[in-house]
């Protein structure tokens, strides 16, 4: 399909703005003035419709099928969360209404939704304050890390070091890295699943400054040791930090805050039904006990005691500014929607199912495909494609397979410890029947990698394109289209 | 085949001497592992390095992976060639896709590096 | 209200699959002693019982003020066909496209908009997104610390005093040296901040237009910062581009912004867009996602995320950033909303923003007391001295029923007085006529 700049035709136009109503023409004076052409677009609306409809039709999203993306948590979406975004009262809001004086009480219906998804937060976790700042789940590390680093400073400790599990998430490292931390990863217990204790004992000291864990981890495996490590972490005054990521396993039945936890961040596109957006936007709002509410970042959303909402800004020891405003509301708002919804039994029905939903899959698949760690998982299991490897089979041909069958592909090569591995989070919006035709597709999956091997080459062939040549791309770096003629 | 006029380390670079110079490359088990290989930076000549230390990058489409010097010594030449024609160290690892050459070298050092055979049965271990 | 289809039989038919009697005995790994304490959550309310609750509170916010708030965030026309682009749930429910074979329209889209933002800002290569202005302009100053191995920031007054207030932030913990250096009659002071840079510095961050609206044309600094091996980092408003000298006709080495103007809306602060456009020498040192042109193995034109061994889910501990999610469905309505208005609806959008702030100049300088402060062309936005405390005087025009605008003693201390004001094509000449009035009203109280 034709980039869009290939449409352009000279002189078309798409949307019309008004004329202007003021007498005069303003030019830009020299040396300000652009010179050089610009080359956007010129389209009719219906040829932009018409060009992002077929795009869209490209893609496979939630609404489209089975996206059992290991630590995605890809559940449905709800519409009328997408509808209360859109109410004027909300999407008009200029952020910095509440900051001009008097202007707060003109903000009261956002401050509410701010501060009661705060509460809310605190509850569902455990913690004692929540900031909503935070726009990814990255940066929700990130200003943990931040927090962690300021309290550190604060008492004067000699911090350096972050440890965290070999099995962990990416962004975890990266983020201690950019918060000037150095990292160390503890290894996983092979047999168990979960982080390695002796091991954690032998490498904590006075120069950590954090362990940073998800739990359940990314083994799909919940470590019941949680209260021995925040022990031996605050032994060395090293906080905790939870990575919320896989969150949905457990509303209701762990709450982060209650194992000793002392920071958290969680994925409201995750957990809370907010779509992804195709990378985003997102929202990781990070929570803290009282030891280190001082320095969350500003401003805060406080509730006065005649019931109105207000902006704090007066926190000495806060981090400051990690963001331009109050995080990204829009996201806080459709979080704060669907767990009004849910209400607190259902919030718990939404762990339960997608930890039955995992679990059926993975005793569905058992026989069929390598399980690393077989016993029950919660909301995400990993199993490993060795088996078919040695037909030749690898996770990747696998997941393209599925792609003809119609479904999203699992997780692959993720986490790292386990080779071959392929990470499946069902989520609790699946029926049985879309999880027994995925279950029925990997089975035929496995049937077809020991009988005919030779069949996945050309996989998928039921797509727009077939396997890209991310070689050549990576070489050749087209990133932008070139002029015609250029 | 891996080649026996050359050492080998546990990071799996090789190096073979060169009169004055010793040369270094990346194992053939190294590259295939990394697969097609898209970038490299490379120390520049001039720079000192230490053994085992990091002193260069290389980036394949799915991985990414810190080149260590095998041995201390200064950087002679660095294999420019390689800016335009990364997959030279897919190609020949052990021929046209060196990395760099090494001056001021201590043949001791080398020495006690792995032989071909040792790398071949330290990789057997490792699987 | 779960969203979740499982009748109780087929609950009871999966757990014997299990092999267990019922659902707690999938949570035995939870001892007791880890249970909540407590989880007070109220009941849950159906879709209609909870629209209504929150329409209630909507209802409460005054998003309906005439707007002349902006300082850096702004309130443009979003035509229909933004949205419903973007409520394509294709788009909207999907993941990152890490299977790029499932996920062409979202990578295409992606590609098409770096393109979108390189001709915009005369750059040679866009990332995927950022967060938003503020994060991308910190992450320039990373890329420009590991770029140079230098330690030292030197950031001219006229940026965003928000965005400065972040990049203090993100660099406590790190041995960064920031200076940062006033403005002169409201342009970048070039004496000052070529006294600031030293042989440490790793990066100058300009804005244009800066945060009092002033254009100014950074060319020169440009050229003193290459002379001496530093990046020079440029925040510009994206809208103001299709009229203003871009940062790649000035030799900038890295460009950023908020994209919030184009087709994105204010929701009290976000999702909003962080855009990064740098020179392709650098793209090894840029942050964020990137996809690239390519083949499918029949020679078929396809897109991929690409140079992902700079990211975190590879580099871990050394990568350029730890960013992963990004604003990707904000990215995707800034494509939608430039194509939609075109080479020449940007234009116009430009110069209709260009002429009305000029007019309201116009009108608001013959109120007694009043001066607008014009020693340097602006674009939208520009300054007013008023007699009085500006932050009273706008907490006076809010019962008036206007946003009149952002006081700058908040950031600037000794500038009390100071009210900073954008207009854009939204407002009216009738609009800006009673704004005159109420302004005038205010200030005899």
């Amino acid at each position: 399909m034709s980039v869009i700049y290939d449409k352009s035709v000279p002189g078309r136009r798409g949307v019309r703005l008004p004329r202007s109503d003021v007498p005069g023409h303003t030019a830009i004076p020299e040396p300000y003035r652009r010179r050089s052409a610009l080359n956007l677009c010129e389209l009719s609306e219906l040829d932009v419709v018409r060009h992002f409809t077929a795009l869209s039709r490209k893609n496979f999203g939630v609404d489209t099928g089975f996206y059992p993306l290991g630590s995605c948590t890809m559940k449905y979406n709800p519409k009328f969360t997408e509808k209360i975004a859109q109410l004027d009262g909300f999407s008009s809001l200029h952020p910095l209404l509440p900051q001009l004086r008097r202007g707060g009480m003109l903000t009261q219906g956002a401050l509410a939704v701010l501060y009661e998804l705060e509460s809310m937060l605190c509850e569902i976790c455990g913690m004692d304050a929540f900031t909503l700042h935070p726009m990814a789940g990255a940066h929700g590390e990130l200003t943990g890390m931040m927090i962690i680093a300021a309290y550190h400073h604060d008492k004067e400790n000699n911090k350096t070091e972050v440890l965290i599990p070999d099995e962990s998430h990416g962004t975890n490292p990266s983020s201690a890295a950019i918060a000037g931390y150095s990292t160390r990863p503890v290894p996983t217990n092979r047999k168990t699943g979960v982080l390695d204790l002796e091991a954690l004992k032998d490498m904590i000291g006075d120069q950590t400054a954090a362990v940073m864990l998800t739990n359940p981890n990314t083994l799909g495996i919940f470590n019941a040791q949680i209260r021995e490590i925040a022990d031996l972490a605050h032994k060395h005054d090293a906080l905790l930090y939870y990575d919320g990521a896989n969150l949905n396993a457990i509303l209701g039945k762990f709450r982060p805050g209650d194992g000793d936890f002392d920071v958290v961040h969680v994925n409201l596109h995750k957990t809370f039904g907010t779509p992804h957006g195709g990378g985003g936007p997102g929202a990781g709002p990070v929570g803290v006990k009282k030891h280190l509410v001082d320095f969350l970042p500003i401003s805060r959303v406080v509730k006065r005691s005649d019931g109105t909402h207000a902006l704090d800004y007066d926190y000495p020891k806060s981090i400051g500014y990690i963001a331009p405003f109050y995080g990204n509301f829009s996201v806080c708002l459709k979080a704060y929607a669907y767990i009004l919804n849910l209400g607190a039994e259902g919030l718990s029905q939404v762990a339960e199912n997608a930890v039955l939903n995992a679990n059926y899959a993975m005793h569905c698949l058992k026989d069929d495909f390598e399980v690393p760690c077989l016993r029950t998982c919660m909301h995400e299991f990993v199993i490993s494609a060795s088996r078919q490897a040695e037909n030749g089979i690898r996770a990747l041909d696998i997941a393209k397979a599925l792609i003809d069958r119609g479904f999203h592909p699992p997780t692959v090569y993720f986490p790292l410890i386990v080779k071959e591995s392929m990470m499946v989070e069902p989520t609790e919006t699946e029926s049985k029947e879309t999880l027994d035709a995925f279950v029925g597709a990997m089975k035929d999956i496995a049937r077809q990698s020991r009988e005919s091997s030779e069949s996945f080459a050309g996989a998928p062939q039921s797509t727009p394109v077939g396997r890209l040549d991310e070689t050549r791309a990576a070489r050749q770096m087209d990133f932008a289209y070139a002029l015609s003629g250029a | 085949m891996t080649p026996n006029d050359r050492k080998y380390s546990t990071t799996h670079e090789w190096v073979k001497v060169d009169g004055e110079l010793a040369v270094v490359g990346i194992s053939d088990h190294a590259q295939e592992a990394l697969g097609d290989i898209t970038f490299l930076e490379l120390p520049k000549a001039g720079t000192s390095v230490e053994k085992g230390t990091e002193c260069g990058v290389i980036e394949s489409v799915k991985a990414a992976s810190d080149i260590y010097s095998p041995i201390g010594g200064e950087i002679a030449e660095a294999n420019d060639a390689l800016e335009n024609a990364p997959e030279q160290v897919n190609q020949s690892p052990y021929d046209t896709g060196w990395l760099f050459k090494v001056k001021g070298i201590d043949h001791a050092e080398i020495d006690a590096l792995m032989s071909a055979d040792d790398y071949e049965t330290f990789l057997k271990e490792q699987e | 209200m779960s969203f979740i289809p499982h009748t109780p039989a087929q609950q009871k038919q999966m757990l014997d699959i299990c092999g267990v009697k019922d659902i707690d005995a999938l949570f035995a790994d939870i001892p007791e002693g880890l249970r909540p304490k407590s989880f007070n959550i109220p009941a849950g309310r159906s879709e209609l019982e909870v629209h209504a609750s929150l329409e209630n509170l909507a209802g409460q916010n005054y998003s309906h003020l005439v707007r002349f708030v902006g300082a850096g965030f702004y309130d443009h026309f979003i035509p229909a066909a933004v949205d419903a682009i973007a409520s394509r749930s294709e788009f909207y429910t999907a993941y990152t496209p890490y299977q790029p074979e499932l996920s062409q329209g979202t990578l295409q889209a992606i590609y098409e908009y770096q393109t979108a933002m390189c001709r915009l800002t005369g750059m040679e290569v866009a990332n995927a997104s950022l967060y938003d202005g503020g994060t991308a302009l910190y992450e320039a100053c990373q890329m420009a610390v590991h770029a140079t191995g230098r330690t030292r920031i030197v950031i001219d007054g006229g940026v965003n005093p928000i965005y400065r207030k972040m990049i203090h932030s993100y660099t406590a913990n790190l041995s960064l040296d920031l200076c940062e250096v006033g403005v002169s009659h409201g342009q970048s002071d070039r004496k000052k901040l070529f006294d600031a840079i030293d042989e440490q510095t790793a990066a100058v961050l300009v804005q244009n237009p800066n945060f009092f609206g002033v254009i100014d044309d950074h060319s020169d600094i440009a050229k003193r910062c290459h002379d001496l091996g530093i990046l020079a980092v440029q925040s510009v408003y994206p809208v103001a581009m299709a009229l203003l000298k871009p940062p790649g006709d000035m030799d900038i080495d890295i460009a950023t912004g908020e994209g919030q103007s184009l087709g994105i809306p204010l929701s009290f602060g976000g999702p909003y867009l962080g855009f990064m456009a740098t020179k392709k020498k650098f793209v090894r040192k840029m942050p964020g996602r990137l996809v690239g042109r390519t083949v499918d193995s029949a020679g078929r034109e396809g897109f991929v995320l690409t140079l992902q061994a700079r990211e975190q889910h590879i580099r871990r501990e050394k990568a350029t950033s730890n960013i992963c999610t990004n604003e990707a469905l904000c990215a995707l309505r800034a494509h939608a909303y430039l194509s939609l208005v075109g080479e020449q609806g940007i234009k116009e959008v430009a110069q209709l923003c260009l002429d009305k702030a000029r007019y309201a100049k116009e009108r608001f300088k013959s109120i007694p007391g009043v001066e607008v402060m014009e020693a340097s062309p602006t674009f939208n936005e520009f300054t007013l001295r008023l007699p009085m405390d500006a932050g009273e005087f706008a907490g006076r025009m809010i019962e008036r029923g206007f946003a009149a605008g952002f006081p700058l003693g908040r950031y600037y201390p000794g500038m009390e007085n100071y009210l900073l004001m954008a207009v854009t094509e939204k407002r009216s000449k009738h609009d800006i006529g009673r704004m005159a009035e109420a302004l005038e009203d205010a200030l005899c109280q």
